[in-house]
């Protein structure tokens, strides 16, 4: 299968620290990634680089064999790269439905409006004229997700779409995500509990200090390979051996 | 009795006036975070064009404005991403140091091509200027009512175009979070520039109604900034409706000033003023939208 989206030799700097080092990877169509690794491996960078929020030092971004580099974020979501950023950074003064519209008049073209989000997040239905701000974390993470979903990316990118919710509004965000990935959407998702991370994706990679510790399929990466890669026991044994 | 009553309709209506002419610096600071104070005088510049346009074609201003309003837009496209753009890049300080010099530079430019006579729209609209309708003791001027209807006309027509229209939802998630929104697709540059002309449109009906209500000259500028910049402030620093009512209470404390003493006009003004931005400061003040919904709430 050819590869939807292509990260080689990275390099993001955030003043004199170099967030990300190198870091080069691709995407097939369809596939789920999973990112793991401690805070400040560099994931979230690496996320808001390639949807074009931050500038890379080094390296280029390839979606669809094309080059995007250069482009502005807003550029790159109508290319077809939506980020759902960490903190879900909703506009908070405005209503769901006006979160969700915003992104659908600007996107591209395609099956997702807010009849197709609602059957996702059917629990927004009820939600759909209260302001975001006065939602539920559980609820906002929903519309947040519906928000990136309206521009009708072929490209999702979550980062940390659990953080800050109850266990119960993370399986309920979970369970809304099985239907998302049944439509074949290619999304990459940055998570810090393993076990939801595993459960879901096809792949993972496991970042350290802003470069790739370890990546392969979710049969071959077990848990204590995981685990070494997050700490950099690896490369002590190496060092070591 | 009579005079009371009469100073207190008399400072509603103005306070349409000091709404309209706030409405562009409110809608800027609410977008941009930006206090334009070139503001007073680039409604003076729209209302020489206008006067220009009206004597050379011996045309209603109301035409005239037709004319200049395209003119303006142009002006806050320039405006936009010539100055406002470049200098807000160097931090907060900097676009109010650009457009305190774009008004000094507008004011000299205007005082070199006009002089330093005053000038006034007043003998483009006949009786308009002064026909008042006459209700018991107390007189209200038609233009005065027009004035006020037009800024609500105006407040109204802004606050649908920022709930329905696409621009309006954009330049809203645009004012609350220009980090987010290049990430659903949408370009903050673009949009602080259609914020930008938006404003100017404002500026531009505000400088034609200063024409017909008063006399103006190329230094008027400032003035008209320290009335848009009160009402603004009084009203909750970039809250629409709250502008008109900033604009009232602003008109209102004037000509009731100048009831109580005929040189207190303008130190009543700037003494409500004071007493409102103290109080912002020092303590949790609601805005006006939210003290109006707060009220609602209390039973009778």
């Amino acid at each position: 299968m050819s590869d939807i989206l292509a990260v080689e030799q990275l390099d993001v700097r955030h003043g004199l620290l170099q967030a990300v080092r190198g870091v080069s990877f691709s995407v097939t169509k369809g596939e789920i990634v999973a990112f793991v690794g401690a805070n400040g491996a560099g994931k979230t960078t690496l996320f808001r680089t390639i949807a074009g929020a931050h500038r890379p030092t080094g390296g280029r971004i390839l979606f669809e064999g094309s080059d995007v580099t250069a482009l502005p974020d807003y550029r790159r979501v109508q290319q077809g790269i939506a980020l759902v950023p960490e903190g879900r950074r909703l506009f908070m003064q405005m209503s769901v439905r006006e979160n969700l519209q915003l992104a659908g008049e600007v996107g591209r073209p395609g099956r997702w409006d807010v009849k197709a989000v609602l059957e996702v997040f059917p629990n927004l239905a009820a939600r759909i004229n209260a302001k975001a701000g006065n939602l539920s974390g559980g609820e906002q993470q929903a519309t947040a997700i519906g928000r990136a979903l309206m521009t009708n990316p072929e490209v999702l990118l979550l980062d940390e779409i659990s953080l800050g919710l109850s266990p119960a509004a993370v399986g309920r965000v979970y369970e809304s995500l099985k239907a998302l990935m049944e439509t074949g959407t290619t999304i990459l998702l940055v998570e810090q509990d393993l076990n939801r991370a595993l459960s879901v994706a096809h792949r993972v990679i496991c970042m350290l200090e802003g470069n790739i510790a370890a990546e392969g399929p979710v049969e071959e990466m077990t848990r204590e390979r995981i685990m070494d890669a997050y700490f950099g026991l690896h490369r002590a044994a190496g060092a070591g051996a | 009795m009579t005079d009371w009553i009469n100073s207190i309709v008399q400072g509603v209506l103005l306070g349409g006036y000091y709404a309209l002419i706030a409405c562009g610096l409110a809608f800027m600071f609410q977008v941009m975070r930006i206090i334009n104070l070139a503001h007073g005088s680039l409604a003076v510049l729209a209302g020489f064009a206008i006067w220009s346009i009206a004597g050379h074609f011996g045309i209603s201003p109301f035409l005239a404005l037709l004319v200049v309003l395209p003119g303006m837009a142009a002006v806050g496209w320039l405006l936009q991403r010539g100055v406002l753009e470049r200098s807000a890049r160097a931090g907060l300080l900097v676009p109010l140091l650009a457009t305190f010099g774009l008004a000094i530079v507008i004011d000299n430019v205007l005082f070199e091509g006009y002089g330093a006579d005053t000038r006034s729209l007043a003998p483009f609209i006949d009786t308009l200027a002064y026909d008042s309708w006459a209700i018991g003791n107390i007189y209200i001027g038609q233009l005065s009512v027009l004035i006020f209807a037009v800024a609500v006309a105006m407040l109204g027509s802004l606050s649908l175009f920022l709930s329905k229209t696409h621009l309006g939802r954009a330049i809203r998630a645009t004012a609350e979070d220009p980090d987010t929104v290049g990430l659903i697709g949408i370009n903050a540059r673009k949009v602080n520039v259609f914020a930008t002309m938006i404003a100017m449109l404002t500026v531009a009906i505000a400088g034609m109604f200063l024409g017909m209500r008063a006399t103006f000259m190329p230094y008027s500028g400032g003035a008209q900034l320290v009335f848009a910049f009160e009402a603004t402030v009084i009203g909750g620093s970039g809250s629409l409706w709250g502008t008109l009512i900033g604009g009232i209470i602003l008109g209102v404390a004037q000509t009731v000033g100048a009831q109580i003493n005929p040189q207190g006009f303008l130190i009543a003004g700037h003494l409500v003023f004071l007493i409102v931005l103290v109080a912002r400061v020092s303590m949790p003040f609601p805005s006006w939208p939210m003290l109006f919904s707060w009220l609602r709430r209390q039973p009778s």
